[in-house]
């Protein structure tokens, strides 16, 4: 199990750098234009080179990435070219409030979802037509459009909840709770939508097992079947399923925060490429792809836990 | 979505549709008689008809500005939708969006159906290290932040929608991708591209013929998938002010109105709806084809009211008394008029098990054959009342030492293990693959007989050397994948008769498992039934296995039993021709086994 973890890490760990070479490569291609916007149009020529050479943008792209490697290594990502705000500053002050968004969502969906779709898988009923129709509602109905109807609802109409802004949970933690409940019911939709009915399928699946009927004959209960036996084995696709999620999530939450003004790296992501600050766009992909990285490989770890094959005697 | 469930049919190809066509309606007709696939279809048209006539039909050009109308509220003066905060008319740029959209929409699902269909079929169809790197590649890009580039990618090409969908292209292009190998891949192993190969037809024209042929309806429906998705997408980053500022969008009327928020909520409304109503018709659409073009497969499903209102029919009758039991004093078993059917749609149900008749005596081991799909697992299963979730009991009654186990839940709970055990037919799909052997021995004991911890172990210990297993306790420390067919049958056996069974129900105990095992297998069943005294019921398709060790045998054949006797007088004088000629047919089948060796 520990060699599959490790190749999986090292494979993950060469992904990422082939990814952030491509990206960079792409990004700091047009050196000059990148000088240009951050100037404005009325920089004249001979000043756009001049803050060119000076950003370091005249270089080949494979020396200016290794720099900016070999900087990201000791935790370095560079400066934003409009602001000289060290990336790793801006990423560590945002990073707080995109996480929070994630794991408050995450587990909700986690406890919500396993509840329909456990419910759902066992009994059918109404409960199984409700699980159908949010997944074809939350399948239709994109976050971003989610948002703007809670924030209508709930922050104009009837003004329970902030419409925008974040609280520092340092600073207030009820008013942090406060200002993510609609952020993250407007995320909890869609997430439910899909995993609730992929729960359901795997429980379905692991109900329909040979072994199932096999219990059943040796006169045990339904009910330790289900919690001993069913519920065990539909783990390992769930725990997949809410790492899927959570992946899913990073686009999910660049939409929600641009709508509630949240002050996290996806909303960085939309502001600085919107800006053409370079540097600051690649820290958020580096961003996303380490938070990638370290899902899959806690998702890879709890089911290889969960799984005897994998265990080693 | 596996794979598997898409039932691969050569009808697909024309030649056998002709045949089909007259009981089948076709797709098309099925797919329109469901009422959410033709409103969707109807919409899909409707803003593909805007699209082409809005140059003719929208009242405003998309940016004329007209500031005595600003913030104008709906249905007022000309503008149906009303006016955003520079006065322009907001139907007239959802209507002036359409185009966009379309043809957003028409550029991710060609670069993805191109890119997916291309390194499917090929990788599906060549395999080897192709396969294997374009794996690879579409692993990565299924692992990448897909919506953080496409906005990093502004950075580079400023506001370019159609660069943007292209590229989101690619990145869905691995859903096409994985699909369309594996169906080339399950395909490929059918016999007739074998058959194809053989009379030489070039590979170009296998992919072109078959192949293509059974790849079209799960890509058909995934493409409506894709598309649903691609309006989404196109929608936010045009929401998030990505797109071309002097073009008008969904996304871009949308983001207007919402910083109008205070000023103008009422905005928001049209085109939320309308992306929403886009989206919801794809999915929708994508669910229908679905069921429409794949249905072969998914077994129909009964309505709860019938399901219970049957059930109560056949509960009246066992109350009444309708099957009456006069047994024969030795009789342990006794089934009487047993219906079984399962559903074919919502309302009907197709009998499989017609009325049976059975009995087994105290101590006698009985065969149950017949050819697949008799009827005769049912049968078994329903003595333990486990049958398949969707099997309705029509009817009948199953007395186990006298009394109904079918008219009372609790009495049939309770039979299960310490008067009736199983012992299934594949012995490595019925262990759970979660539990060391002996944790769900020694939990499957205490559960229907309450002794204590130790004791189960101890007495499982036991039981395990007599069964013949070596090195017992380091056996009930091992996880099912780590012992081999055979062992895992003799486990199970263990496990059925550790409880004291008087009845042990066996469903082609043997068939799975090696032919070196099989007769191990048979004799240790033999040896406990008579060691225990447990009578036996054993299901199979082989008459080999009922001379061996059985002691009567009924014969099933679709749903029902034409003959019952024992063994003796039956293989000596079958009456009916069925048995005659299962009798010939496995006797040519041990001749020329013995001619072989």
């Amino acid at each position: 199990m520990f060699r599959t973890l490790l190749l999986n890490l090292v494979r993950a760990v060469g992904v990422l750098l082939v990814v952030s070479f491509a990206t960079y490569c792409l990004m700091f291609s047009d050196g000059i234009g990148i000088a240009r916007a951050v100037l404005g149009p009325t920089a004249t020529d001979t000043q756009v080179a001049a803050r060119a050479a000076e950003l370091g943008l005249t270089r080949p792209l494979y020396e200016q990435y290794f720099s900016w490697l070999a900087g990201a290594v000791r935790g370095d990502l560079g400066s934003s070219f409009l602001t000289g705000q060290p990336v790793t500053d801006a990423m560590a002050n945002r990073a707080p409030v995109t996480l929070s968004l994630i794991i408050l969502t995450i587990i909700l969906t986690a406890v919500i979802s396993v509840i329909l779709g456990v419910t759902a898988a066992l009994y059918g009923g109404w409960v199984d037509k409700l699980v159908q129709f949010i997944a074809v509602l939350g399948a239709a109905v994109p976050g971003f459009i989610i948002a703007i109807a809670l924030i209508f609802a709930f922050a104009i109409s009837i003004p329970l909840y902030p419409a925008t802004g974040y609280i520092r949970i340092t600073d207030d933690p009820q008013g942090w709770l406060w200002s993510l409940t609609l952020p993250v019911t407007a995320l909890l939709i869609g997430t439910i939508a899909n995993a609730a009915s992929q729960f359901r399928g795997s429980v379905s699946d692991a109900l329909s097992q040979d072994y199932v009927r096999t219990l059943r004959s040796r006169g045990i209960s339904e009910r330790a079947i289900v919690f001993r036996h069913v519920l065990r084995n539909a783990a390992g696709p769930g725990l997949i399923v809410l790492s899927l999620t959570t992946l899913g999530l990073l686009g999910g939450a660049l939409f929600i925060e641009s709508v509630f003004a949240l002050p996290g790296v996806g909303q960085l992501a939309n502001l600085s490429a919107q800006a053409g600050d370079v540097p600051m766009v690649m820290g958020t992909v580096i961003f996303a792809m380490i938070l990638i990285l370290v899902v899959n490989f806690l998702a890879d770890l709890f089911v290889g836990i969960l799984n005897p094959k994998s265990r080693i005697k | 979505m596996t794979i598997d469930q898409h039932e691969l049919d050569p009808a697909a190809d024309g030649t056998a549709a002709i045949t089909g066509e007259r009981v089948r309606r076709s797709p098309l007709r099925s797919l329109l008689a469901n009422p959410f696939a033709s409103v969707s279809i109807a919409f899909l048209f409707l803003i593909v008809f805007i699209a082409i006539t809005t140059p003719w039909l929208a009242p405003f050009s998309p940016n004329a500005t007209d500031l005595a109308a600003t913030n104008a509220a709906p249905f007022t003066d000309g503008h149906f939708f009303g006016a955003d905060a520079s006065g322009r008319d907001i139907l007239s740029r959802l209507m002036w969006g359409t185009q966009q959209t379309i043809i957003a929409c028409l550029l991710v699902l060609g670069v993805s159906l191109v890119l997916g269909l291309t390194f499917g079929l090929l990788a599906g169809f060549y395999r080897g290290k192709f396969e294997t790197v374009v794996n690879f590649v579409s692993d990565v890009i299924m692992s990448l932040p897909g919506i953080v580039l496409l906005i990093a990618l502004y950075a580079l090409t400023g506001p370019n929608i159609p660069v943007a969908m292209a590229v989101f292209g690619v990145i869905v292009a691995p859903s096409f991708y994985r699909l369309v190998r594996s169906v080339v891949i399950s395909v490929r192993s059918e016999l007739y591209i074998d058959a194809a190969k053989v009379v030489g037809l070039s590979d170009a024209r296998i992919i072109g013929r078959h192949v293509l042929s059974a790849v079209r309806a799960p890509v058909i429906v995934q493409s409506s998938f894709v598309l649903a998705t691609a309006v989404a997408i196109l929608a936010g980053v045009d929401f998030l002010g990505l797109g071309d500022p002097s073009a008008p969008s969904w996304g871009r009327v949308l983001q207007e109105a919402f910083n109008n928020l205070y000023t103008n909520p009422a905005n928001v409304i049209w085109p939320s709806i309308l992306i929403s109503l886009t989206i919801l018709s794809f999915v929708l659409l994508g669910n229908a084809l679905r069921d429409t073009l794949q249905a072969s497969n998914r077994s129909a499903v009964l309505k709860g009211a019938r399901r219970r209102s049957l059930m109560m029919s056949a509960q009246d009758e066992r109350v009444a008394g309708v099957n009456d039991l006069t047994p024969a004093q030795d009789v342990i078993l006794s089934i009487r008029n047993l219906r079984i059917g399962y559903p074919t749609s919502a309302d009907d149900v197709r009998p499989v098990v017609h009325g049976v008749d059975l009995d087994v005596r105290k101590g006698e081991i009985h065969g149950l054959v017949g050819e697949s799909g008799s009827g005769k697992s049912q049968l078994a299963f329903s003595t333990l009342g486990i049958l398949p979730r969707e099997a309705v009991v029509l009817g009948g009654s199953v007395f186990f030492e006298g009394r109904d186990l079918l008219a009372d839940k609790m009495r049939m709970r309770r039979a299960r293990g310490r008067g009736i055990a199983y012992v299934p037919q594949e012995p490595m799909s019925n262990l759970d693959p979660s539990f060391t052997i002996g944790a769900q021995l020694i939990y499957g004991l205490r559960a229907s007989t309450g002794v204590s911890k130790a004791q189960a172990r101890r007495e499982l210990l036991d039981l395990l050397t007599r069964v013949g297993i070596q090195d017992a306790e380091r056996v009930m420390s091992l996880y099912p994948h780590e012992i081999s067919g055979g062992m895992a049958q003799r486990v199970l056996i263990c496990g059925a008769v550790a409880t004291k069974p008087h009845l042990i129900v066996a469903d082609e105990p043997t068939t799975a498992l090696d032919v070196t095992v099989q007769a191990d297998v048979l004799e240790l069943l033999r040896e406990l039934s008579r060691e225990r005294g447990m009578a036996m019921i054993i299901v199979t398709h082989n008459l080999g296995v009922v001379a061996d060790i059985c002691d009567t045998v009924s014969v099933m054949k679709d749903g029902r039993i034409i003959e019952s006797n024992d063994v003796d007088s039956l293989f000596a004088a079958p009456h009916d021709q069925y048995t005659k000629d299962l009798l010939v047919s496995s006797r040519t089948v041990e001749l020329k086994e013995a001619d072989d060796e």
